[in-house]
């Protein structure tokens, strides 16, 4: 098992010692709490700690002579220092007494967390970092990012070597593709996992709000700003800022971001102290950046900042492989959600689903899944739960009205393609034997292209 | 088990209905609204503008042995405990009693605008979080788990909605599908 980091606290005032006590067992501590500094000597001298927190002013041993002591048996020992008021000459001398920082009741509780996080790596817990290490080396990949095709196989391996490096990444498909779920999977593949990955959404955003979303406020910033409040980079902190619809960003904002990912260091807006950060940058886009370059309207520079490594998505209409895994796990999702017992996609249901152009790409076959388990009365999603069967709103009605067969004739031509006519790869693809798939090409009369 | 909504003088009833209605989607027990009355006085502090939270979890201590199941007290004014500025909730570890204030929860608190809608994702993450405490969870490393700690607004947006796997073993009942 791994060590729990332990924690003592010496205060004595009841509810101060006892708030302090349930805060730290919520935050998954051992704590140990004395209310003196007599009894609190006992305590340390029997234990080990890993934090120690003392009251300034208690009554027989004060908080600075317990301070003394404790440093007298164990000089590594961290001690936070809690004062009633703001007695900056105690708290200097505090300090030079060893104290490893502090805190002025009431104390501000991100304030507190922050000093025990830094006290708690300065002493780096190796134990403890492998019991976290172990807690998140399980989150490998978002669940949803599903499919069994060489496209996403090569994804899945580009996520894995970009991940091993701090490189800027740029994530390029069609919207719906799920161009968050590779940012999230590169994050949680990386030695940034234990920190968060940020998304911002750049084409939601106005110019004006984006700037305080992006770098956050202070207070009195501007009419409305009561509270300062961090901005997305700033969360990013050791993790991965994910800029989604970077392609729709203004210019003047363009600025503003190359500037960042260049420096790293921005301000609040209405503040003068300049914030460091250190994130990494996951951007994506649908849009033919490269273009935009060539119209003006994206600059050049923050577009070679961006696409230093690039993730290409394809549309799922050319990845058909993965539409049954991606269909099956839509359907488990939504039925047990919907506590509904629809174990299974018919046949024909499937075979429409593989061969359906899906323009709207892994969200639309969500949705669609989703409808079906909504509208589904039997065991089994039927092609009359399937939305766009009966109301035909699909934009290229040419497509629309071809056949089962026609729509079989370019899906086994499409396969044959793709695995350059090799008939074993392509029958396994299609889930179908040798024998059946040479019928097929003899029936719809498919030649393999001259080699050249 | 079932979880007991209760709204504190909470004017917003309409977010009360979302919330209740979301945590009957997330969990397989009953979740529904129940009326309780606070010495709200008691627990006002002048000197701070503030209530003491865990005065307000013993007061509701005394008045809630009828209730089967989990108490979530939903509150919109601003909490303390007198070692902290102040406290977005706080809950019994292990026990039967939460409590959310939503005071910091609007954005109306940070940048001047209402933002109803993430008023109701904010409330959700904290509701969730209180009541996970009461089921026995500590704090999360994931930030995908809504365990996660929160040390201000920007880390309960961030931070995931839902519990993750490994806390949501631990809950009873929660449907980790219908977090969607
Ligand atoms: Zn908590
Ligand atoms: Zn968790």
């Amino acid at each position: 098992m791994a060590k729990t980091p332990k924690i003592l606290v010496v205060d004595d005032e009841r509810i101060f010692r006892e708030s302090l006590l349930a805060w730290f067992e919520e935050d998954g501590y051992d704590v140990d709490a004395a209310d003196c500094g007599e009894d609190g000597l006992k305590l340390f001298e029997k234990g080990k700690y890993d934090v120690i927190l003392l009251d300034m002013k208690m009554p027989g041993m004060s908080g600075i002579e317990l301070l003394a002591k404790i440093k007298e048996i164990e000089p590594e020992a961290i001690v936070i220092m809690i004062t009633a008021f703001a007695s900056v000459q105690t708290a200097i001398k505090a300090l030079k007494d060893g104290a490893f920082d502090y805190i002025t009741k009431p104390v501000d509780p991100d304030e507190l967390a922050h000093l025990v996080d830094k006290a708690l790596r300065q002493k780096t817990l190796t134990e403890e970092n492998v019991e976290l290490k172990k807690q998140l080396d399980e989150i490998v990949k978002p669940d949803n990012l599903v499919g069994d095709s060489p496209e996403m196989k090569k994804i899945l391996d580009l996520v894995q070597t970009v991940a091993a490096t701090d490189t800027t990444v740029l994530v390029r498909g069609e919207s719906g593709v799920g161009k968050e779920l590779v940012a999230k999977a590169i994050h949680l593949n990386s030695e940034r996992k234990y920190f968060p990955m940020v998304t911002v959404n750049c084409g939601a955003l106005a110019e004006t709000l984006l700037e305080s979303e992006l770098f956050g406020h202070e207070k009195g910033a501007f009419t409305g700003a009561r509270h300062k409040r961090k901005g997305k980079f700033e969360m990013a902190d050791n993790g991965t800022i994910f800029l989604d619809e970077i392609g729709t960003v203004s210019p003047k904002m363009q600025v503003e971001l190359l500037r960042v990912l260049e420096s790293k260091q921005f301000t609040r807006v209405g503040g003068n102290d300049t914030v460091t950060s250190n994130f990494r940058v996951i951007a994506a886009t649908n849009e033919p950046l490269e273009d935009r370059v060539k119209e003006g309207k994206f600059r050049e520079d923050l577009y070679y900042r961006l696409n230093v490594f690039n993730v290409f998505i394809p549309p799922l209409r050319d990845r058909p492989e993965d539409i049954p895994a991606l269909a099956e796990f839509f359907r488990h999702k939504f039925a047990s959600a919907m506590n509904k017992k629809i174990e299974k996609i018919s046949p024909a249901a499937m075979d429409f689903l593989k061969s359906y152009e899906w323009r709207g790409n892994v969200r639309e076959l969500e949705n669609a899944i989703e409808r079906a388990v909504v509208v589904g009365k039997g065991d089994a999603i039927e092609v009359e739960d399937l939305p766009f069967h009966t109301r035909g709103e699909r934009a290229d009605d040419a497509e629309n009205e071809t056949s089962l067969a026609d729509v079989e004739k370019r899906h086994i031509h499409k396969v044959l393609l793709r695995n350059e006519w090799n008939i074993s790869r392509s029958a396994k693809t299609l889930g179908v034997d040798r024998a059946t798939l040479y019928n097929k090409i003899e029936k719809y009369g498919l030649k393999k292209p001259d080699a050249q | 088990m079932r979880i007991n909504v209760a709204p504190i003088r909470f004017a917003n009833s309409e977010l009360t209905k979302r919330v209740v209605e979301t945590l009957g989607r997330v969990f397989r027990f009953p979740v529904d609204t129940a009326a309780l009355e606070l010495d709200l006085d008691a627990a006002f502090s002048k000197e701070r503008n503030q209530y003491y939270s865990t005065k307000l979890i013993a007061d509701a201590l005394g008045k809630t042995g009828d209730l089967e199941g989990k108490v979530l007290m939903l509150v919109d004014f601003d909490l303390y405990v007198p070692v902290f500025t102040f406290l977005f909730g706080e809950a019994q570890l292990e026990g039967k009693h939460s409590i959310v204030s939503v005071c910091r929860l609007h954005e109306e608190f940070y940048t001047g605008k209402t933002d109803d809608e993430a008023l109701f994702q904010r409330t959700m993450k904290e509701a969730l979080h209180e009541l996970g405490h009461n089921f026995g969870l500590v704090h999360c490393k994931d930030w995908n788990c809504v365990m996660h700690t929160s040390r201000g607004v920007e880390e309960i947006d961030v931070k995931g909605a839902y519990y993750c796997d490994r806390c949501a073993e631990r809950v009873p009942g929660f449907v980790k599908s219908a977090a969607v």
